[in-house]
C-alpha cells in the first residue's frame, strides 16, 4: 500500500526556492531515512510533510487513510523543554492531542493507548517521574511513546539522536527499527548520521536543494554520491 | 481575632479580597505556562502598557478598566507577534513598548490633571481603589480567565510544552498563544489596581517559579502556584492592613518570603 507520493515537489520562502525536483514514493512499512548537509532543505521537507508548509508546486500525496495531522512526529528538543516541569505520564498524554478532536479532556482511552505506548518503550516504571529529571535517552523514549499515541501508521523523526550518548543511540536506533518491523509503522527519519542510516533503513532520500538521490539503501552503498558522501571510504 | 472580623467588616476590604483572591488566582495560573514558554517579560511589558492606558484614561475623564483592557490587549497581541518574529528581537521590543507607553502616559498625565493620587496608585497599587463597577468587571473577567484556563487545560500544556509538536497534530499554537496573550493582559490590567504597574508581573512570576521549586509534574506546578499565590495574597494584604505597608509590596515581599523558602524546601528535597 502506498503511504505517500511526492511528485517533482518544491518549497520556496520568500520566492526564493530552496528545495525542488522531489519525486518519491514510500509504502507501508518503509524506513526512509532523510539525509544531505545542513541548510539543504531537510527541515523544510518535514515542514511540508506535516502541512505546516504549502508546497510551492507539485504534488504531495497521502495514501488511504493517512493524514498529516496523524503523523507521529518526534521533533529536535529545545533547551525549554529540558527542564519543564511534567511528568512523563502527562507528556506522553499529550500525544492524544489530535485524539481530542471537540472534547476538552481526556478519555479513559487515552490513558490507555498513553500506558500501552509506555510500556512499548520500556518506560512505564517512569511514568510519575519528572521528565526534566531523566537521562537524554529517556526523554527521547518518552517523546517516542508520545509520537506513537499519535499515530497508527507513520512516524517522522528529526534527528532523533542528537545529543545522546554512544549507547543511547543505539538503543533508540533499535527501538525505531523495532516499531517499525513489528507495527508495519512507516519512518521517515532526518539524519546526520549516515552511516547508521545506511544500516537501518530501507531507503534514503539524499537532499540538496534537490533531491539528488532517492532508492533503497542498497542502491545508495553503491552510487557514487554515497561514496563522495562518506568520504571515500565505502560502508 | 476582634481586628480580623472589623477588618473584614469594611466594604472596600470585602471587594478588595474577592477581586484580589481572583486576579492572584488568574496570575498564578497564566504565570506557569508564561514563565515556562519564556514570556515572563511580557507580563512586565503590558503592565507598563496598562499605566500609560489608564493615565490617559484618567485624563480624558474616561472609565479606566474601558479604556485599559482593549489597549492592553491589543499591546499583547503585538508583543507576541514581535518576539516571534526574527527582525526586532523579543525582549528589545517589550522594552520599546513598554518603556514608550510609560512616557506616554507620564506625559499626558503632566500635561493635564498632574500626578495625583490616582496616578500613583496605578503606580504602586491601592487596595481602595476599586470601585463598584470595577469590582463586578474584575470577577466577570477574572472567571472568565479561570474557566478558559481549565477548558483549554489540555491544549494549553501542548502548546506549552512543546509547540512543534502541537503544531504537528493540527493544533493551531499561534491561536492558543493569543489566547494566552489577551488572558495575561487581562489579568495584567486587573491586578494593576491592586498591584500597581510596577509590581504587578511579580503576582504572574513569583508563584510560578516558587512552585517549580518543589514540583515536578505540570498539574502539581499549577495547583502549587495557584495555592501559594493566594495564600501570600491573603498574608500580604493581612500584612498591609496590620502594619499599614502598601497592599501591593506586601504581597510581594510575602512571595518573595515563600520564594525563598521553596527554593531551600527544593535544594534539600534533591539532596536527598
Amino acid at each position: 500500500m502506498t503511504i505517500l507520493t511526492c511528485k517533482d515537489l518544491s518549497f520556496s520562502y520568500e520566492g526564493k526556492t530552496v528545495l525542488e525536483s522531489v519525486c518519491f514514493s514510500l509504502q507501508a512499512g518503509d524506513y526512509l531515512c532523510v539525509v544531505g548537509e545542513n541548510g539543504s532543505g531537510k527541515s523544510t521537507l518535514i515542514k511540508g510533510l506535516l502541512g505546516l508548509k504549502e508546497p510551492d508546486g507539485g504534488s504531495l500525496v497521502w495514501g488511504e487513510g493517512v493524514k498529516s495531522t496523524e503523523i507521529g512526529y518526534l521533533p529536535q528538543q529545545t533547551q525549554v523543554q529540558r527542564d519543564f516541569p511534567a511528568s512523563v505520564e502527562e507528556v506522553v498524554l499529550s500525544g492524544c492531542l489530535n485524539s481530542l478532536g471537540r472534547r476538552l479532556r481526556y478519555h479513559a482511552e487515552d490513558r490507555e493507548l498513553a500506558r500501552m505506548n509506555m510500556e512499548r518503550m520500556g518506560i512505564e516504571e517512569l511514568s510519575r517521574q519528572s521528565y526534566q529529571a531523566l537521562s537524554g535517552g529517556q526523554q527521547q523514549r518518552v517523546l517516542l511513546a508520545r509520537a506513537l499515541c499519535a499515530t497508527k501508521k507513520l512516524l517522522l523523526l528529526d534527528e532523533p539522536v542528537t545529543g545522546l550518548d554512544p549507547v543511547a543511540t543505539g538503543e533508540l536506533y533499535n527501538l525505531i527499527k523495532l516499531v517499525n518491523l513489528c507495527d508495519c509503522i512507516t519512518a521517515i527519519m532526518v539524519s546526520h548520521d549516515i552511516h547508521e542510516a545506511v544500516r537501518y533503513a530501507t531507503h534514503i532520500l539524499h537532499l540538496g536543494h534537490r533531491q539528488l538521490f532517492f532508492g533503497t539503501a542498497a542502491e545508495y552503498r553503491e552510487s557514487d554520491l554515497a561514496r563522495r558522501f562518506l568520504g571515500g571510504n565505502r560502508i | 481575632m476582634t481586628a480580623l472580623t472589623q477588618m473584614l467588616s469594611y466594604h472596600f476590604m470585602q471587594r478588595a479580597l474577592i477581586v484580589g483572591g481572583l486576579v492572584s488566582l488568574c496570575a498564578a495560573l497564566l504565570g506557569v505556562s508564561l514563565v515556562l514558554k519564556r514570556y515572563s517579560m511580557i507580563g512586565d511589558g503590558l503592565s507598563h502598557v496598562g499605566f500609560g492606558a489608564l493615565a490617559i484614561a484618567s485624563a480624558l475623564h474616561l472609565a479606566p478598566l474601558a479604556v485599559a483592557v482593549p489597549v492592553v490587549i491589543v499591546a499583547a497581541v503585538l508583543l507576541l507577534r514581535l518576539s516571534e518574529s526574527s527582525e526586532v528581537k523579543g525582549d528589545a521590543a517589550i522594552a520599546l513598548i513598554s518603556s514608550s507607553a510609560l512616557a506616554i502616559g507620564v506625559i499626558s498625565v503632566s500635561l493635564t490633571t498632574g500626578m495625583n493620587t490616582e496616578i500613583s496608585n496605578y503606580m504602586v497599587g491601592s487596595i481602595l481603589s476599586l470601585s463598584r463597577t470595577d469590582a463586578i468587571l474584575s470577577v466577570v473577567l477574572s472567571l472568565a480567565v479561570l474557566l478558559l484556563f481549565v477548558l483549554f487545560y489540555p491544549r494549553l500544556f501542548a502548546v506549552t510544552f512543546d509547540e512543534s509538536f502541537a503544531r504537528a497534530t493540527g493544533t493551531r499554537a499561534g491561536a492558543y498563544n493569543t489566547l494566552l496573550a489577551v488572558l495575561t493582559a487581562i489579568t495584567v490590567v486587573l491586578g494593576m489596581r491592586m498591584m500597581g504597574a510596577l509590581l504587578i508581573s511579580s503576582l504572574i512570576i513569583f508563584p510560578a517559579l516558587s512552585a517549580m521549586r518543589v514540583c515536578r509534574s505540570f498539574r502539581g506546578v499549577v495547583c502549587c502556584a495557584a495555592a501559594v499565590s493566594l495564600s501570600c495574597f491573603l498574608l500580604g494584604t493581612l500584612l498591609s492592613y496590620f502594619l499599614e505597608t502598601p497592599t501591593g509590596a506586601s504581597i510581594v515581599a510575602t512571595n518573595l518570603l515563600c520564594f525563598a523558602g521553596f527554593s531551600l524546601a527544593g535544594i534539600k528535597g534533591r539532596g536527598n
